[in-house]
């Protein structure tokens, strides 16, 4: 899986071209398959197959043969569990020489160890049941698939290059040159018809060569593949893409607020000005009244925009961080809040605006269901974790389904893998309780 | 006349505050449009008054006051009014906190349409007054929501107006009544809340301010 650190234009390309990744098995189809590179290709995973099949084989063979054999003086036991290692680094090999003729990757199974160490390192792999299915390939690619696979590019190439190497022969020998040392030609003609049928005979033999290798391509991906592999890489790239949105997403509410503030909010203070101005001259003339009516209907919009612009994103929390914004939501709150929130440093500014429109939307729940008449914020860093907690003196009962609101600020704090949990007994009280993990320096 | 130094990135109101400040006979000795501008042109040209805007390059953060409380911090008792598009209790108090928050404004920028309310702060704050908007002050207000329970509707009135640097005179204005009944209800003000304040208007500011914001320690004797 690749990993997309941002979407910017290559990566973003890189991504799109994932979605239909070229394999041999869908270039054979194509007309102009021969004429491309994806034979030659087929060619050199078969031919590598072969060379890396005999060092498997030998590895196996000389591992096992030393380990048993030095097993009585005790050394034989380190190299048995070489032994049962020796697919971990083939698979690995076997991941990047499948991208040869298929560009989709092949996922790395394995787990990183928990801890560093060579120790840790072994119990995670020998615990790992890839490294088992790793070591069945290892042991089928050195007995068995290698041979073939010799033996079928080792035949392409033996015929089509005896055939084209005939008048050459011809040439050393002076007189004649034996053909696939079947027959005899000794004529110029004889030797490049040969030649000819070598020529010819390529791209018939590109077909079988690349079925071979679509289907021993097939046979690797199916044998190393690890289904919770694949399905891991595809949960982490969806939360990776899920953060981006989110990110992507107060992007664009940030720049609504630039925008708001920049322009309509300037230019509607600009107009109060100009009306204001005006008035000096007019107030005493019939415009007077008309020029005042003007000048209370553009406040009226800058308190809107205003309102609008602090929903959106308030300056506060990006000038002065959490704790001012908290206290400034806890001042315009209709029922008295108290903020008890201690933190030394600023936190992650995700981590922030995500907190502070939990606290934001909780504050509001306490103010229009609860019927309480007093409410406390409190919180803090404590175990790495920024802990946050709403409670109010009101009547309990919350429906944490009504609205999408909650839901929402579920979902936010999710994406930074915090939780929110809330209590709210009949009766009361009810308590918001956000966990962000949060590593502060 | 004042010598006015003012700092505001948008083009379109730096140039419509000039055109007001001269129109009032006020001489605008720089208009800039950036925070670091500002401290150069306050050095170059040491102006009665420093009009500013708080979000401003580079950062388009709160620059402008920052720059401004610096600007305090090196030449104590110089006049600033800060310009805002934010009702933020903090930014107001970081003001009033420079040196001894004398001479210091923070305004809505909206306030600039009622042209000649806000000429007047600017002399208030130039002659050494402290000017808080009123929203900022209702912020303030609704912050210490316990102790000021025990005032009556009219009472919270009063201190607000007197919160905003408003006179005795001005307040009854303001409100339609006589200067009398607002002093009785200063009286009561400073019973209810167990405060000594003397009458003369800034000193009163300062100190109802110092209340507001949870400081009683503060408050000048």
């Amino acid at each position: 899986m690749v990993e997309l650190a941002g979407w910017s234009g290559p990566e973003r390309s890189h991504n799109v071209r994932r979605m239909h990744p070229p394999t041999i098995w869908t270039r054979l189809h194509l007309r102009r398959y021969v004429r491309s590179g994806w034979p030659w290709r087929a060619a050199l995973y078969l031919l590598s197959s072969a060379v890396l099949g005999l060092i498997t084989l030998l590895t196996l063979v000389l591992l096992a043969v030393a380990g048993s054999v030095l097993t009585v003086v005790v050394v034989g036991l380190p190299l048995l569990l070489v032994l049962v290692l020796t697919g971990v680094p083939l698979a690995s090999v076997e991941r990047s020489r499948l991208r040869l003729i298929d560009s989709e990757p092949l996922a790395d199974p394995h787990r990183e160890p928990d801890r560093t160490g060579l120790t840790a390192w072994l119990r995670t792999r020998l615990q790992e049941r890839a490294t088992w299915r790793e070591l069945g390939y290892a042991v089928l690619f050195g007995f068995l698939l290698w041979p073939l696979e010799a033996l079928v590019v080792g035949s392409v190439l033996l015929v089509c290059g005896g055939l084209l190497a005939t008048p050459v022969m011809l040439a050393v020998d002076g007189e004649e040159a034996r053909v696939l040392k079947m027959w005899i030609v000794d004529s110029w003609p004889g030797a490049l018809a040969a030649a000819l049928a070598g020529l010819l005979l390529m791209p018939v033999f590109a077909y079988p060569l690349g079925a071979i290798a679509a289907g021993r391509a097939a046979l690797t991906r199916f044998l190393l593949a690890s289904p919770t592999g694949e399905l891991n890489s595809k949960i982490k790239e969806l939360g990776r893409s899920r953060v981006r949105l989110v990110d992507a997403f107060e992007a664009e509410r940030r720049r609504i607020e630039r925008d708001l503030h920049d322009g309509a909010q300037q230019r509607l203070v600009a107009l109060s000005m100009t009306l204001g101005l005006a008035r000096l001259d007019a107030a005493d003339g019939p415009l007077g009244p008309l020029l005042a009516k003007a000048q209370d209907e553009a406040a009226t919009a800058l308190v809107e925009i205003r309102e609008l612009i602090r929903g959106i994103h308030p300056q506060v929390l990006t000038d002065r961080g959490l704790v001012a914004a908290v206290e400034d939501l806890a001042d315009r709150s209709t029922i008295p809040v108290d903020v008890e929130l201690d933190l030394p440093v600023r936190p992650p500014e995700a981590i922030e605006t995500a907190v502070y429109f939990a606290v934001s939307e909780a504050l509001a729940n306490v103010a229009k269901h609860s019927g309480a008449s007093w409410a406390v914020v409190r919180g803090g860093l404590e175990n790495g974790q920024l802990a946050v907690e709403v409670e109010d003196d009101g009547h309990g009962g919350a429906d944490t389904g009504r609205g999408t609101g909650l839901q929402g600020v579920a979902d936010r704090v999710s994406v930074l893998d915090g939780r929110l949990l809330v209590s709210s007994p009949a009766g009361g009280p009810t308590v918001f309780r956000l966990l962000v993990p949060c590593s502060t320096p | 006349m004042l010598r006015i130094v003012l700092a505001e990135d948008s083009v379109l109101l730096r140039e419509g505050l000039v055109g007001l400040m001269e129109r009032f006979g006020h001489q605008v000795v720089a208009a800039v449009g950036s925070a670091d501008e500002l401290t150069d042109a306050v050095a170059a040209h040491e102006p009665d008054i420093v009009v500013t805007d708080v979000r401003m390059p580079p950062g388009f953060s709160d620059e402008g006051l920052r720059a401004a409380i610096a600007l305090r911090r090196r030449r104590p008792g110089l006049p600033i009014l800060v310009l805002s598009q934010y009702i933020q209790r903090s930014y107001a108090e970081d003001l009033l906190d420079s040196s001894d928050g004398t001479g210091v404004g923070y305004l809505l920028k909206e306030r600039i349409g009622h042209v000649e309310e806000f000429v007047d702060a600017m002399h208030r704050v130039a002659e050494g007054g402290t000017v808080v908007d009123p929203e900022v002050v209702r912020q303030l207000i609704r912050h210490r929501r316990d102790p000021l329970a025990r005032l009556t509707a009219r009472e919270q009135e009063v201190l607000a107006l007197m919160a905003e640097g408003k006179s005795n005179a001005s307040i009854a204005a303001a409100m339609v009544v006589s200067e009398g009944t607002v002093s009785k209800h200063f009286g009561s003000i400073l019973t209810k809340l167990d405060l000594s304040l003397d009458d003369t208007t800034n000193r009163r500011v300062l100190a109802v301010l110092a209340y507001l914001r949870g400081r009683p320690g503060v408050e000048p004797a």
